[in-house]
């Protein structure tokens, strides 16, 4: 998989590597969770979302291959999803802007001749996801001093990654974008004010922080993430498991 | 700490038709989130269709050391079941 | 039958003891509120606190291998099933709820190094074999021990026990699963499943406890019907089902002097290192410190989320009172 690749192939690539990278980052919790509850929370986002980029990966190739074969810079997804856990709220945060903008994109996507049929049940799942990080989000947001200043400092970190969502994707051409960012504009906004947090000031756009993960230029966490992830795997050419 | 989180007993209908049944009990904050808590871990695999969250402190149960004036007194009452009344063979729908 | 009688005891307890004998001779199940014997219960909190600890401790040398599973499929699978074991120890500290015992008061004897877990999980997990040893023998132990408990004599540990064995089936065969293509494939892949059902067999068979005639609480427990077999008897009924499963995966068991008994109709196997299993169960197993401290990190880690949820929760109800009060003055008005 090169940067050629494009149409339904790509998006397929794009969807599928969000997916994939976001879930990984939350299966980290496991054995980690503030409260027990809270890894069973987790862990069902992140089969949710392990079971769409499956789904979405074989759609472009083989699953395995793609996802344990390929170089970092043959990966789709977003920057924002491939930054590391950082505490509970860190990870909220990046729930509420990631849940937001795939549950909208889904939702745009639900007609799709390609996409549709599993951009209907995944939608369902995603709607829920979001809901579990806007009702985090409204505690810690309005719960301690504490818990206030880490959810604002999530947001403050991770806001410049979130330009790079709405940028057209080759093969999507159902999804209308800038629709697409005025919806999730106005709902984390107004989840972000319930939380009595602020809206950060910072660029959501720009030079390397405009994200260019669609592109295949990724964080250098995510360097290390797929090592961990691939080592067994490219440790035994042609093995199956 | 989570031992200001208080306990909730959760209800589950496991589908419709049926009644909501006791299924175990959680820990939550608040009701909203008991509800979400109750759906990841009592239905995660795909065993209701509807969830009731009570706050565990929000039920009164019957005491076992009133057990017998409680129940007892129903046991020695056969009218009330069917099989109390003979009927001759041959006279259906009854 | 049990008679704990002591000097002091009023005539209203050893009425109130005689009921509850009765009860547990005919079967049937005691319940939260149902008067019990002191001893009873504080058997049945570390009996159930054990098991609860264990399944969350449990995680960790499973979720060691998560973000290194080598397929999506083997990713699922893992990831459902270290969910499951969170979702079993919930199960289980609800349970010992019901005896009057908070799970934080549990929580804090864990972290404290007073309560224990199952020691199996002080060994650690070295390679991707090692998940499927888990589920196949650690697992397998764990539901050969499990399986009578869902007849344990107190009812909410039961229905506890009737639930996580259901749901451990899978668990089971996902781990045998996961062995058999693993020695049917590469050669690497193959040495590497020997390998790890050589580290866990031994260990495995240590979790059905010490031998009868050392196990300090077995005969009281059995009296109660809390336990309904000796740990020697499940420890044999474990052995006699591995073999022949072994045999089906390909891969031997380390032990020279298994063989099948054709008088007594069961396996003969060698003596179990008791030294290791003391041991380990002091705290000098390879990962006692470490398993000990992520559970008390995560738990120190998440105690401002806790504190939050909960500040939240107390203002919410405050203005909800707030504005309850100020819509009834206005009503009066």
């Amino acid at each position: 998989m090169t940067a050629t690749v494009s149409g339904t192939t790509g998006a397929a690539l794009v969807l599928g590597d969000d997916a994939l990278v976001l879930s990984h980052r939350l299966a980290e919790w496991a054995g980690h969770a503030p409260v027990l509850e809270e890894e069973v929370a987790l862990a069902n986002i992140a089969l949710d979302l392990l079971g769409q980029a499956r789904v979405l990966l074989s759609m472009a190739g083989d699953e395995d291959e793609l996802a344990y074969l390929r170089e970092e810079r043959a990966f789709r997804n977003l920057q924002l999803v491939e930054q590391p856990n950082g505490d509970f709220a860190h990870t909220i945060v990046r729930q509420l802007l990631f849940s937001t903008y795939q549950r909208f994109l889904y939702e745009a996507l639900a007609g799709d001749r390609v996409f549709g049929p599993l951009a209907a049940k995944a939608v369902k799942e995603v709607a829920y996801h979001q809901d579990h990080a806007e009702q985090w989000t409204l505690r810690l947001g309005d719960g301690t001093d504490e818990s206030q200043a880490r959810m604002q400092r999530g947001l403050d970190a991770l806001w410049r990654y979130t330009g790079e969502m709405f940028r057209p994707v080759d093969g999507l051409e159902s999804v209308k974008w800038q629709e697409l960012e005025a919806r999730w504009s106005s709902s984390v906004t107004s989840v972000i004010e319930r939380a009595t947090l602020r809206v950060p000031e910072g660029p959501r756009t720009g030079a390397w922080a405009a994200g260019a993960g669609r592109e295949g230029l990724h964080t250098e966490p995510f360097g290390r993430m797929l090592a961990e992830m691939q080592h067994l795997h490219r440790s035994h050419p042609g093995a199956s498991w | 700490m989570s031992g200001d989180w208080p306990l909730w007993e959760v209800f589950v209908r496991s589908r419709r038709g049926l009644s909501h049944t006791h299924a175990g009990s959680l820990h939550a904050p608040d009701a909203e989130l008991a509800l979400r808590n109750a759906r990841d871990l009592y239905t995660r695999r795909s065993e209701g269709v509807s969830i009731w969250v009570v706050p565990s402190t929000a039920i009164t149960a019957s005491s076992p050391d009133e057990k017998d004036p409680f129940f007892e007194p129903s046991a020695d009452k056969p009218y009330r079941h069917p099989t109390f009344y003979e009927i001759p063979d041959g006279v259906k729908h009854l | 039958m049990t008679t704990v009688t002591d000097a002091g005891q009023t005539a209203v307890d050893a009425d109130r003891t005689a009921v509850f004998d009765a009860a547990v001779a005919a079967d049937e199940r005691i319940e939260p509120r149902d008067w019990m014997p002191d001893a009873y219960r504080a058997t049945l909190v570390r009996q159930i606190a054990q098991h609860a600890h264990s399944e969350i401790i449990g995680m960790q040398p499973e979720a060691n291998w998560i973000t290194r599973a080598p397929s999506l499929r083997r990713k699922a699978i893992l990831i459902a099933k270290v969910q499951d074991e969170a979702g079993h120890g919930l199960y289980l500290y609800s349970a010992a709820e019901t005896l009057g015992t908070s799970r934080e008061e549990l929580l804090d004897k864990l972290h404290a190094g007073r309560q224990k877990y199952s020691s199996i999980f002080n060994y650690p997990t070295l390679t991707w074999a090692d998940v499927g040893a888990i589920g196949w023998l650690v697992d397998g132990a764990a539901i050969t021990n499990q399986v009578p408990i869902c007849r344990c004599s107190y009812g909410p540990y039961a229905r506890a026990m009737v639930r996580i064995c259901k749901e451990e089936s899978f668990h089971q065969r996902q781990g045998f699963e996961l062995l058999l293509t693993l020695s049917r494939g590469t050669e690497a892949q193959h040495a590497m499943a020997q390998d790890a059902v050589n580290r866990w067999w031994w260990p495995s068979l240590m979790m059905f406890g010490p031998p009868d005639d050392e196990s300090s609480h077995s005969a009281q427990s059995m009296a109660w019907k809390i336990k309904r077999h000796s740990n020697d008897e499940l420890r044999q009924r474990f052995v006699d089902i591995a073999v022949p499963q072994a045999e089906a995966l390909g891969l031997t068991l380390p032990d020279p002097d298994l063989k099948w008994n054709e008088e007594r109709g069961q396996h003969d196997f060698g003596a179990i290192d008791w030294t290791e299993f003391w041991d380990v169960l002091k705290g000098n197993g390879p990962c006692n410190e470490q398993r000990i401290t992520q559970r008390r990190t995560a738990h120190e880690d998440g105690a401002w989320v806790r504190d939050a949820a909960a500040a939240h929760a107390a203002k919410h109800t405050e203005r909800t009172t707030a504005r309850s009060a100020q819509n009834e003055q206005e009503a009066t008005a």
